[in-house]
């Protein structure tokens, strides 16, 4: 029973004691957060906290110098008026014969009378005078009860011979106790042992070191609290134009290239604003520069692209009807007309490259991204490159994921892409092409195969570049335009996907496309690996085995 | 119309292009009229009164565009954009301005024949067949479309579009399919054709286009005609 219930409570503490220091935690955190983010409440605290510990020391220290002095004064004009009256005292109780305690009752009485009318610089005091020749001490105070509060302590040292003062509570005459300076000396006489105890009552003295003390305080805080305001007020001047600088700064970042800062005044932060708005208009003046170039690019692409299609549309109307006419001419013309088709085939379709690869440069190319089902897509490229795989005598193998893939693409570029790698599979490998789709969450995958020669590591670098040829005797057989993989490389890209190439000579090459399924996401990683995961010399090892997953 | 030829009435700046347009358009039967100068086409189409316009879009005089949108205020007759922009921006701006069809520089010969019997074919219907999608009532022998009894006038392509739509009701028709039934497209070009010429029908025969009831869009998939 008993561990039950420990266990029942004992977790519920915990709980509560991880609530609270996680509850701690987050304040501290937003605390730290707007510390370090608030330059002005920084400066506040920091002014607050400087200033706050200068009042303190130097109140402290006003504190007790005040007061020091004013008990030193007091102590001071104690002692000698003390001293004055023992001597006076010393003189009345010379005759005073000792044993009769009528006379000398009589005599303290006197004594303490005529001593209470002489003021002093001290002020208002009481007396006690005390005559220890009787077992009873004959004492003879100002008023009733003054002689017992006297403290012992001072009682012993003036019955040791010796003058002393002490601080004490003490009663007044009808009034509370108050603390009060007792100054007790011994009244030398050879007639008999008397004391006399002088006692300033103090009340006035605290009093006014309290309205002292009230006043420190409350000037100490007022000071504080103006000291902080003044901070917090300068860093608002300092900090308020240069909040105004950061958020126009982020507005240029943004795109509002015309944002200023107002300019006030011939300060340093009129200066800050001065330079600032300079740099905004170099900058705008700058990237207005480039985009009126990119315009310029784009206007020049955009004509050039008219300016030799139309000639072209008509060459290659006149080369249709020759070509179509052929059979009619002698052999020699009949092939003029056949090479003079094939040819401008090639040069409309290095021009449509040349203008896509500059629409890049120019950075003019969108992407019109919708949901597409890569499965079909990738059997449309192949299903329209089976002649030319046919005539290559080079099959196709197709791997395809049970699910469905649909990702956000531009089909008429991917459909470029894939076009262009199996087209290059075709021209440099042959044989057994293998093409493998997958997907894992994030990301789509395709990879093109092929056993051809394959790539050192040289090539592999450079497969991506302009007009690069791995085999200038083959690749004229071959067609193609030498920008196909650059462009699709771009085209990638642009779907902020990869395009990358595995190769090894004799081995064969694969091409790895990797794109996200949704436009804008960050890719991590491919559903395919990049190098083929058998690369043996027998193709069909890597077709009849399980398709890789991971990246 | 057969016996009769064609007429094809070709706006080209380029005298080379424009000649040898000629010579394709007489060789398939085609009979051709020119004019060069944009300015002076509206005025050429109200003369040779063609059956389809080939028009380039980048013209001295006046814009294509301008004489695309002009000609379609009169006419409904077909008009086939000859473009050198590769860019689907321009090709969408040129179908926005009421061009039926484009073909992109450089051309075949046959895919320019192609295209233009794509667009002269017209619906045919043997008997008297009417149709109806909601208070859209199809004569498909009259190629007339009316709602309430008032005529709609439509270009031929949207009525073919219309009809390819209504003949089969509850079916859903993928963008490729009707590019292939209606523009005689045999591989899939450009979707966005598609996606341009409902716009337009729809601005046509729709009481209000942003909410349609006649042609209705299955979203993902294609397009569908409303209940009759």
């Amino acid at each position: 029973m008993i561990t039950t219930r420990r266990s029942g409570w004992r977790p519920r503490l915990e709980g509560v004691v991880r609530e609270l220091r996680l509850r701690a935690r987050i304040a501290a955190r937003a605390t730290w957060r707007n510390w370090r983010r608030s330059l002005q409440l920084r400066v506040a605290l920091i002014t607050v906290v400087v200033t706050g510990a200068v009042v303190i020391i130097v109140s402290v220290i006003l504190f007790n110098g005040i007061r020091s002095q004013q008990l030193t004064a007091k102590k001071d004009a104690a002692v000698s008026q003390a001293q004055v009256g023992v001597q006076y005292a010393s003189n009345q109780v010379v005759a005073v014969p000792s044993g009769d305690p009528r006379s000398i009752r009589e005599t303290l009485q006197r004594t303490v009378d005529e001593l209470l009318t002489r003021g002093g610089s001290a002020g208002q005091f009481s007396i006690v005078m005390i005559n220890r020749d009787t077992p009873t001490p004959l004492t003879q105070p100002s008023f009733a009860g003054l002689t017992p509060a006297l403290p012992a302590n001072l009682i012993s040292m003036v019955g040791d011979g010796t003058q002393a003062y002490q601080y004490a509570i003490m009663p007044t005459d009808g009034g509370p106790d108050v603390p009060a300076l007792v100054v007790g000396a011994p009244v030398p006489s050879q007639s008999g042992t008397y004391e006399l105890y002088y006692v300033y009552p103090l009340d006035r003295e605290q009093r006014s070191l309290e309205d002292i003390r009230s006043t420190v305080v409350v000037s100490g805080l007022a000071l504080v609290i103006l000291v902080a305001g003044i901070g917090a007020l300068v860093t608002r001047i300092v900090v308020t134009p240069v909040r105004l600088a950061a958020q126009t700064a982020e507005q240029l970042a943004s795109g509002q290239l015309e944002r200023r800062l107002p300019i006030r005044g011939d300060d340093d932060l009129a200066r800050l604003a001065g330079s600032f708005n300079r740099m905004a208009a170099s900058l705008q003046r700058q990237i207005t520069q480039l985009e009126d170039l990119s315009r310029l690019q784009q206007r020049f692409t955009s004509d050039v692209s008219h300016e030799l299609r139309t000639p072209l549309t008509t060459v290659r109307m006149a080369a249709d009807i020759l070509h179509s006419a052929r059979d009619d001419f002698p052999p020699d013309v009949a092939r003029s007309a056949e090479l003079l088709q094939t040819e401008l085939g090639r040069f409309e379709g290095l021009l449509t490259d040349l203008l896509e690869i500059s629409r890049y440069d120019a950075r003019a190319a969108s992407l019109d991204a919708e949901p597409t089902e890569l499965g079909p897509l990738v059997e449309d490229v192949l299903a329209a490159a089976e002649p030319l795989v046919r005539r290559a005598d080079a099959a196709v193998h197709l791997t395809l994921p049970d699910e469905p893939v649909v990702a956000q693409i531009d089909p008429r570029r991917i459909e470029r892409i894939l076009r262009n790698l199996l087209l290059n599979a075709i021209h440099h490998g042959g044989g057994v092409i293998e093409v493998t789709l997958a997907a894992n969450k994030t990301a789509a995958a395709i990879t093109v195969r092929d056993h051809g020669p394959g790539m050192d590591s040289d090539e592999v670098l450079r497969v991506f570049d302009r007009f690069w040829r791995a085999d200038p005797a083959r690749s004229r057989h071959a067609g193609g335009t030498g920008l196909g993989l650059s462009i699709s490389r771009e085209d990638a890209r642009l779907h902020g996907g990869w395009l990358q190439v595995w190769g090894r000579p004799g081995q064969g090459s694969q091409f790895r496309l990797t794109v996200p399924k949704v436009v804008g996401v960050e890719l991590e990683g491919s559903p395919l690996p990049l190098e083929p995961k058998a690369a043996t010399d027998d193709p069909y090892d890597v077709v009849a085995g399980p398709i890789g997953a991971g990246p | 119309m057969s016996g009769t030829s064609l007429r094809v009435l070709v706006v080209d700046d380029d005298p080379n292009l424009a000649e040898m347009l000629g010579i394709v358009l007489k060789k398939h039967g085609f009979e051709a009229a020119f004019v060069a100068h944009g300015g002076r086409a509206v005025s050429a189409f109200r003369e040779v009164r063609p059956d389809i316009v080939l028009l380039d879009l980048m013209l001295p005089g006046a814009d294509g565009m301008q004489i695309c949108r002009e000609i379609r205020q009169e006419s409904l007759v077909p008009i086939i954009m000859l473009t050198a922009k590769t860019d689907t921006a321009d090709v969408i701006r040129g179908l926005d301005a009421g061009a039926d069809d484009y073909v992109m520089k450089p051309f075949k010969p046959d895919e320019l024949v192609a295209r233009i019997r794509a667009q002269m074919r017209r619906v045919e219907s043997d008997h008297p067949e009417t149709l109806a999608i909601g208070e859209v009532s199809i004569d498909v022998a009259g190629h007339q479309v009316s709602r309430n009894g008032i005529p709609i006038p439509l270009t031929p392509l949207e009525f073919a579009l219309l009809v390819a739509l209504a003949r089969k009701p509850r079916q859903v028709f993928t963008r490729e399919y009707l590019l292939e039934e209606v523009w005689d497209y045999r591989h899939a070009a450009d979707t966005r054709l598609v996606n341009v010429h409902v716009q337009r029908l729809r601005s046509k025969v729709e009481i209000d286009p942003e909410h349609p009831e006649v042609i209705l869009t299955v979203r993902g998939v294609g397009y569908k005609a409303g209940p009759p």
